[in-house]
């Protein structure tokens, strides 16, 4: 190799061309944007799930009546369900902004391009709207749980720690979500993310235990990020605590990492070359 | 004979006259245009003409129909090219044109003969699969305009056809509407350039704040609203007041803009030499014909664009 | 103008004014396979996706608790299927009549072109309904094989559940269409309606679980659902269920009114948008 292109493969292959460390601005810009946006839009999202609960665990809960748990014990299936809801909430949030709403600012606001003419570089912005994804998702969880806590859904102390966790599973898919949103061009082509996430959404121990299927269809289960989402904080809220919580943490480690570095690629493809 | 004929039109939104009794006619073949500056009400008076806009006052007919009666009947016989390109970006460029021409009950096979001599004359055959948002500025108004002729419209109504442009693909689009002046298509144009108005109107109105302020062809506008020429001189942004003072009789008449005193006179030159023999020395000094922007400054005041 | 001219130009517009809509139809049907391929793939896997989870997952539990036959005198799976057939047909509604009307109006102004031309503004609207129409018909066709495939439709009378799901995506769709284009700016309206409107709407409507077992004050949500008397009129046709007859005769009313009155404000608010 030239010391030439030895050179352009360094600079290339740092992510100083990439970010300016001023994640903070970005951050800063989108809680402007949202003093100003309509508050309705930022107070519906904290139903979403309450909607579901009243429905799933309430009506169809009274239908179904208790099921057994990790530990071997009847809980209600509202208290089943709740956590589920949790964590599949903070999906559906970390993926809408990470992927219609950034899709929206990429083609149609060209809020970046203005944002890239100024100091700040791809990954600036990438961090900064994932942070403030994390930011919602745990004003929605806090707001969530004191519901879950107020219908007697918490059942043990642990349930404390679930917010943390929420946040945990919204970074893991935001992080994928951006890399995979740069990939797309037209709101159709968007519908896929739907196609892969209504699936996951409905068989990743969300509703039912997974026991249900058969042994080779469990371990596929097993294999998506939900279903791990989902047991980690349901571990939370119903007290079954054990070192299998720490694979599921582990599981989103990977994930954010692998996440971040995909979605910086991407970046640097879209903006830099 | 007129195809289009205008008297005292009126359209209102709320307490806001957006046109305020226009009256014109158009005879069938010619090139007219509607000149202001944004807001005045061109785009408006070319809805109500484009029979999708009701008028509040006053009298209309296209093609010896009413619009408001009318629409689809008038409708089928325009071709409308509108200020904001609002193609089918979800279609590509001879898509565009198919689905287009099947607004009109056009048979399909009609349809895409006349989509291939279109996108020959938009200068667009090469790019019949791309995608309309791979196309530049100017490729996409001038498939704009392929689209407007489907129909073989007898009148074409352009609203602002060239705005936003660059000087080449303006110049190319030009181009492209002379020709179809040459096999007589009537045009009706809103522009606020007075160079393109130049260009392509045999006749047409000033308008200002919805009202018509002047009629005529653009070098009788010019010869009875104007001199035959204008010196334009700068003193710098602080003395041209002070200037303009001591050449108040000097050519026809002064206009004194923030930036430059604009000197009225049939001869140019000797205005300058007069300037210069007064003692005064411009920082710059220029000396050009009269425009339609001499003629819209005279009768409003202002520049056409602000 | 000589009365030859006259004559030529009515006719120029005879076959606009008889057949505007279709052809506003047939634009969309061309944008629609454009995207054939998600279309399609989301046709085919969505019921087979509500099989599993809800006809064989849910079902166990359901039916460990209530006994097989215990949910309306049948199996958990029969009970659902005509409701999962209705709301996948008011989700294709609630898509179709909610950002591409945005977008038609205003980021990518194709009805103001249509509108250019004879199409007139009823047109434009009656053009959307019919295509939403037909592919909603379409896709809960596919899903009434799928499901019947797998005994969740056993009467005979079963296939008239497509027509009924399209009744209902047009009663949740059409007033929908009608506040869709009155909007000028997004302001994220469309992610409130959809959480405080269409999901309550949806969630409250005895789809997966006999309305009566929701608490009494949730219930009159349901009453007002669209999408609960499409899924009680789509278990009268999907297993016979018994209903009274005076009830059917409701529920079908109030898909139809709700369709037409969505329908003609749809039509009135396009006029105002696109006559202006």
């Amino acid at each position: 190799m030239s010391a030439v292109t030895e050179q352009r493969a360094m600079r290339r292959g740092g992510v100083r061309a990439l970010y300016a460390g001023n994640a903070r601005a970005v951050v800063g810009r989108g809680l402007v944007a949202t003093r100003s946006s309509n508050w309705v839009v930022i107070a519906s999202g904290f139903f979403e799930p309450v909607f579901y609960l009243l429905s799933l665990g309430v009506g169809l809960g009274a239908f179904i009546g208790t099921v057994t748990d990790a530990a071997g014990r009847e809980i209600p299936y509202a208290a089943f369900i709740a956590p589920a809801l949790l964590a599949v909430s903070a999906m559906n949030g970390a993926i809408y902004d990470s992927t219609w709403n950034v899709f929206f600012k990429m083609n149609f606001g060209k809020l970046y391009e203005g944002m890239l003419a100024t100091s700040l570089g791809p990954l600036d912005i990438a961090l900064g709207e994932i942070l403030l994804a994390l930011f919602r998702g745990a004003v929605y969880g806090i707001g969530f749980q004191i519901v879950m806590q107020l219908m007697g859904l918490n059942l043990s102390w642990w349930a404390l720690l679930a917010v943390p966790a929420v946040m945990l599973i919204a970074f893991g898919f935001a992080a994928i979500g951006m890399g995979v949103t740069s990939y797309f061009t037209t709101f159709q082509q968007m519908e896929w993310i739907m196609f892969v996430l209504t699936p996951m959404f409905m068989l990743s121990a969300t509703f039912f235990p997974i026991t249900v299927y058969p042994e080779p269809v469990q371990w596929l289960v097993m294999a998506l990020p939900l279903w791990h989402g989902v047991e980690l904080v349901r571990g939370l809220t119903t007290g079954v605590v054990g070192p299998e919580l720490l694979v599921h943490v582990l599981y989103y480690g990977v994930m954010i990492a692998a996440g971040l570095a995909f979605t910086t690629r991407r970046l640097r493809a879209l903006f830099l070359d | 004979m007129t195809v289009i004929s205008a008297t005292d039109l009126v359209k209102r939104y709320g307490e806001v006259a957006a046109v305020d009794g226009v009256s014109f006619e158009v005879a069938p073949g010619e090139s007219f245009g509607l000149l202001g500056p944004n807001g005045a009400g061109k785009s408006t008076t070319m809805r109500m003409v484009g029979a999708v806009s009701t008028r509040t006052a006053g009298e209309l007919t296209v093609l010896g129909l009413d619009p408001d009666e009318f629409g689809p009947e008038i409708r089928a016989r325009l071709g409308v090219v509108p200020q904001q390109d609002n193609l089918d970006n979800e279609l590509r460029v001879r898509e565009n044109l198919l689905t287009y021409g099947r607004y009109f009950g056009l048979p399909r096979r009609l349809i895409a003969e006349r989509a291939d001599e279109l996108l020959e004359f938009a200068q667009l055959a090469d790019r019949g699969d791309a995608k309309v948002d791979e196309l530049s500025g100017g490729m996409k108004r001038r498939l704009t305009i392929a689209r407007a002729l489907i129909n073989e419209p007898r009148i074409l109504l352009l609203d602002e056809p060239t705005t936003g442009l660059d000087p080449q693909a303006r110049h190319i689009l030009w181009d492209r509407l002379f020709r179809l002046k040459e096999q007589g298509t009537t045009l009706l144009l809103t522009t606020h350039y007075m160079d393109e108005a130049e260009q392509l109107c045999d006749r047409l109105v000033v308008v200002d704040h919805g009202r018509i302020m002047a009629e005529g062809s653009p070098a009788a506008l010019i010869r009875q609203y104007s001199t035959r020429e204008v010196l334009e001189v700068r003193f710098g942004s602080e003395r041209n007041a002070a200037a303009a003072a001591a050449l108040a009789d000097v050519g026809d008449r002064l206009e004194v803009l923030p930036d430059r005193v604009l000197v009225y006179a049939d001869d140019g030159e000797a205005a300058l030499v007069e300037v210069t023999a007064r003692g005064l020395q411009p920082l710059t000094s220029l000396v050009r014909r009269s425009s339609l922007e001499d003629v819209f400054l005279r009768l409003t005041g202002r520049s056409l664009i602000e | 103008m000589s009365s030859e001219d006259r004559l030529e130009l009515r006719r120029a517009a005879v076959r606009p004014r008889a057949f505007g809509a279709w052809y506003v139809t047939e634009h969309h049907v061309r944008i629609w396979r454009r995207y054939l391929g998600v279309n399609v793939a989301t046709a085919i896997g969505t019921p087979f996706m509500f099989l599993l989870a809800f006809g064989i997952g849910l079902g166990l539990l359901v039916n460990a608790n209530a006994g097989p036959g215990g949910v309306d005198g049948v199996s958990y799976l029969v009970f659902i299927a005509p409701a999962l057939i209705a709301t996948s047909a008011v989700t294709i509604a609630s898509d179709e009549f909610s950002y591409p009307v945005m977008q038609g109006l205003k980021w990518n102004p194709i009805y103001i072109g249509m509108h250019a031309t004879p199409i007139t503004a009823r047109q434009v609207v009656d053009g959307l309904v019919l295509f939403v129409a037909l592919r909603v018909t379409a896709t809960t066709f596919v899903y009434f094989l799928i499901m019947a495939a797998f005994g969740g439709v056993p009467a005979a009378s079963g296939v008239l559940t497509v027509p009924v799901a399209t009744f209902t995506a047009l009663a949740f769709g059409t007033p929908l269409f009608a506040y869709a284009a009155t909007l000028r700016e997004d302001r994220g309206q469309f992610a409130v309606v959809q959480r405080v409107l269409v999901l309550p709407l949806t969630l409250f409507s005895g789809t997966l679980f006999p309305l009566e077992q929701l608490p009494a004050f949730l219930q009159p949500i349901g009453w007002l659902s669209p999408l609960w008397h499409g899924a009680e009129l789509g278990r009268v046709v999907g297993y016979g269920a018994e209903r009274p007859l005076w009830l059917t005769a409701v529920h079908l009313a109030f898909l139809v009114v709700l369709a037409l009155a969505g329908w003609r404000l749809a039509v009135r608010v396009m006029r105002g948008r696109l006559d202006a």
